[in-house]
C-alpha cells in the first residue's frame, strides 16, 4: 500500500523514541494495543513542576503507520498541561499523516496511549476519578 | 544491480525473454484461431497449440491428451475439485483437504459445503506436513475426492503427495493435487505419482500469466462436469476459445523447465542457504516449516518482536511478502503459520522470500544484510524486544485494551 510522505518521515526518522524509568515519579507510561492482533505501543510523558509535558518517549511494535502515529504524538504531548493531552483526537493524528481507512486504528491507538499515559501518571499522584476512570468503571 | 530486488517468485515470475520471444509471432503473425478448421491460420495456431500441449505433457510426463487448458491455477482447482465432486456425487458426499491450501482450493471447498458436501479439513504437523495416519484417518466409506498440494505456496514445504496419490487409489477416491508451486521445481511424473487430476499454471514457471493446464488421467479415465459451457473446446472439459499466444508461452516455459530444472534448482539451493545462514545467526529467528522437505527457492522467516508489515516496509528495496496481511482491515495472521501452531506474535513477524531463475548472489548478499540491518533498527523501536531483553515474560505483560 502508498504510504503518505509523512508516514514514511516518522517511520524513517522516528522522534524520541526509548523510555524512561517507569517508577519515576515524574513519569507515566502507557501501553496499549495487542501484540497478537499485530500492534502495541508504549508511550511515556515526563511531567515538569509546572504541570507541563516536558517530555515523551515512545517504543511501537506494529505497521508503518503504528509508529508514526505515535512518533507523532510524542511531538504534539510536549508542552502541554495533562488535560489538554487528552484532547488530541485520532481523527487529528489520522488527518495529519493522511491515514487511509484500514489505517484508522494506528490513529486511535495513539490517541489511547496518551490517555493512559496520563491517567498512570495523575494515579501515580492520587489524581484518580477522572473522567478516564469513572468510564471505565461505568 | 538494480533496484528493488525482485524476491518474491512464489508470487509469480518474471516471463523468460526466450519464451516472450516465442510468443510474439503468435499475436501478429500466426494469429488464427486455432479452433479454424477450414484454414491455414487455424491450422498453423493449432499446430503452435498442440506443441505447447506436448511439452506441457513432458514435463510431467504425461499424455499430451490429458492436459487441459485453463485460464490458470484458480480455475484449474475449480474445474477439477467441483468437477470432480459433482460428477461423483452419487457415489458419496465426503471430502478431504488440509488447513493450508490455497483459498484456490479451501474456497472451492467451502463452496461444495453450501452445495451439500461434507469436508474434513486436517491439521499439518508443526512442520508444516500432512501426517499420513491422520489422512488415512479422516477416510470415509463416502469420501470422493481428496485433495493435497504438492508445494505450499507460504512455506514452500513438499507434501507427501505421493504416499497420498497410493492410499486414494487403493481406496477408489478421486485424488487431486494443486502442484502450482512445485511444476517446474520438483520432478513430476505422473507415472509413479497416482495422481488423477493436477493443477500447473505458467506464470510460476517464467511462462505468461492468465494460462495454466489442469492434468486429468485417462488411465483409469476420471470423469468431471465441465463448469464453462460453450463450443466444446478441450474435449468439453473447458469451452472458451484457446490464447495460442499464451499457451505457446506456456510450452515453452515447460520446455526449459524441463530442460534446465536440476542446473536452476542445484543454483537457487546454494543462494538460499546462503541466505538462510546470514541471517540465521541472528537472535529469535524462527525458520518456518520444514527445511528439508522444501523446495530450493522459498525461505519463510519470523523476526521476532518485529511485525511484519513494517519490516516490508523497511525493505522497499527489496520485493519480498508478509505472512501478515495486515493491509486488510482484518488485521489476520496469516493462516498457514496459524496452522503450525506459531503463536500470533510470530506469525504477524514473518516474511516470505523466495528467488528464482534470475537471482543473483548479489542480491542475494544485498537482501540479507538489509533485512538484517533493519530487524535491528525495528527491535530498537520495539517495546516487545525492549520487555524480551529485560528478561520480563511477555505473556505476563497487561496491555490496555483499546
Amino acid at each position: 500500500m502508498a504510504y503518505s510522505d509523512k508516514v514514511i518521515d516518522h517511520y524513517e526518522n522516528p522522534r524520541n523514541v526509548g523510555s524512561f524509568d517507569k517508577g519515576d515519579e515524574s513519569v507515566g507510561t502507557g501501553m496499549v494495543g495487542a501484540p497478537a492482533c499485530g500492534d502495541g505501543m508504549t508511550l511515556q510523558i515526563k511531567v515538569g513542576p509546572d504541570g507541563r509535558i516536558e517530555d515523551a518517549r515512545f517504543k511501537t511494535y506494529g505497521c508503518g503507520s503504528a509508529i508514526a502515529s505515535s512518533s507523532l504524538v510524542t511531538e504534539w504531548v510536549k508542552g502541554r498541561t495533562l488535560d489538554e493531552a487528552t484532547t488530541i483526537k485520532n481523527t487529528q493524528i489520522a488527518q495529519e499523516l493522511s491515514l487511509p481507512p484500514v489505517k484508522i486504528h494506528c490513529s486511535i491507538l495513539a490517541e489511547d496511549a496518551i490517555k493512559a499515559a496520563v491517567e498512570d501518571y495523575k494515579k501515580k499522584h492520587g489524581l484518580a476519578g477522572t473522567a478516564q476512570e469513572a468510564k471505565k468503571v461505568a | 544491480m538494480k533496484l528493488p530486488i525482485y524476491l518474491d517468485y512464489s508470487a509469480t515470475t518474471p516471463v523468460d525473454p526466450r519464451v516472450a520471444q516465442k510468443m510474439i509471432p503468435y499475436l501478429t503473425e500466426f494469429f488464427g484461431n486455432p479452433a479454424s478448421r477450414s484454414h491455414a491460420f487455424g491450422w498453423k495456431a493449432e499446430e503452435g497449440v498442440e506443441e505447447a500441449r506436448a511439452h506441457v505433457a513432458a514435463l510431467i510426463n504425461a499424455d499430451p491428451k490429458e492436459i487441459v487448458w485453463t485460464s490458470g491455477a484458480t480455475e484449474g482447482n475449480n474445474l477439477a475439485i467441483k468437477g470432480a465432486a459433482q460428477f461423483y456425487k452419487t457415489k458419496g458426499k465426503h471430502l478431504i483437504t488440509q488447513k493450508t491450501e490455497h483459498k484456490a482450493v479451501l474456497d472451492t471447498f467451502r463452496e461444495l459445503e453450501r452445495q451439500g458436501f461434507e469436508a474434513t479439513y486436517l491439521e499439518v504437523e508443526p512442520n508444516g506436513l500432512v501426517d499420513i495416519a491422520k489422512f488415512k484417518a479422516a477416510i470415509r466409506p463416502d469420501t470422493i475426492l481428496a485433495s493435497i498440494m504438492m508445494v505450499n505456496n507460504e512455506i514452500g514445504v513438499i507434501q507427501p503427495v505421493w504416499e497420498i496419490a497410493d492410499i486414494c487409489k487403493e481406496k477408489g477416491i478421486v485424488f487431486h493435487c494443486d502442484a502450482v508451486q512445485a511444476a517446474g521445481r520438483v520432478e513430476i511424473d505422473m507415472n509413479k505419482l497416482r495422481a488423477d487430476l493436477l493443477t500447473i499454471t505458467a506464470h510460476k514457471m517464467y511462462g505468461p500469466k492468465g494460462i495454466g493446464a489442469l492434468y486429468v488421467r485417462r488411465k483409469p479415465r476420471v470423469r468431471l462436469e465441465a463448469q464453462i459451457h460453450g463450443g466444446g473446446h478441450e474435449r468439453g472439459f473447458r469451452s472458451g476459445t484457446l490464447p495460442t499466444h499464451q499457451i505457446v508461452g506456456f510450452g515453452e516455459a515447460a520446455r526449459l523447465a524441463k530442460l534446465e530444472m536440476g542446473v536452476d534448482n542445484a543454483r537457487v539451493r546454494v543462494l538460499r542457504d546462503r541466505l538462510w545462514k546470514s541471517i540465521q545467526g541472528m537472535e529469535e529467528v524462527y525458520l518456518n516449516g520444514d527445511l528439508e522437505r522444501r523446495i530450493p527457492h522459498n525461505l519463510n522467516v519470523s523476526f521476532n518482536f518485529v511485525e511484519g508489515e513494517s519490516l516490508i516496509m523497511a525493505v522497499k528495496d527489496i520485493a519480498v511478502s508478509s505472512g501478515s496481511a495486515c493491509t486488510s482491515a482484518s488485521l489476520e495472521p496469516s493462516y498457514v503459520l496459524r496452522a503450525l501452531g506459531r503463536n500470533d506474535e510470530l506469525a504477524h513477524s514473518s516474511v516470505r522470500i523466495t528467488i528464482g531463475r534470475f537471482t543473483t548472489q548479489e542480491e542475494v548478499d544485498y537482501a540479507a544484510d538489509l533485512i538484517k540491518r533493519k530487524v535491528e533498527k525495528l527491535r530498537e523501536l520495539s517495546p516487545l524486544w525492549e520487555m524480551y531483553k529485560d528478561g520480563v515474560d511477555l505473556n505476563s505483560v497487561q496491555w490496555a485494551a483499546h
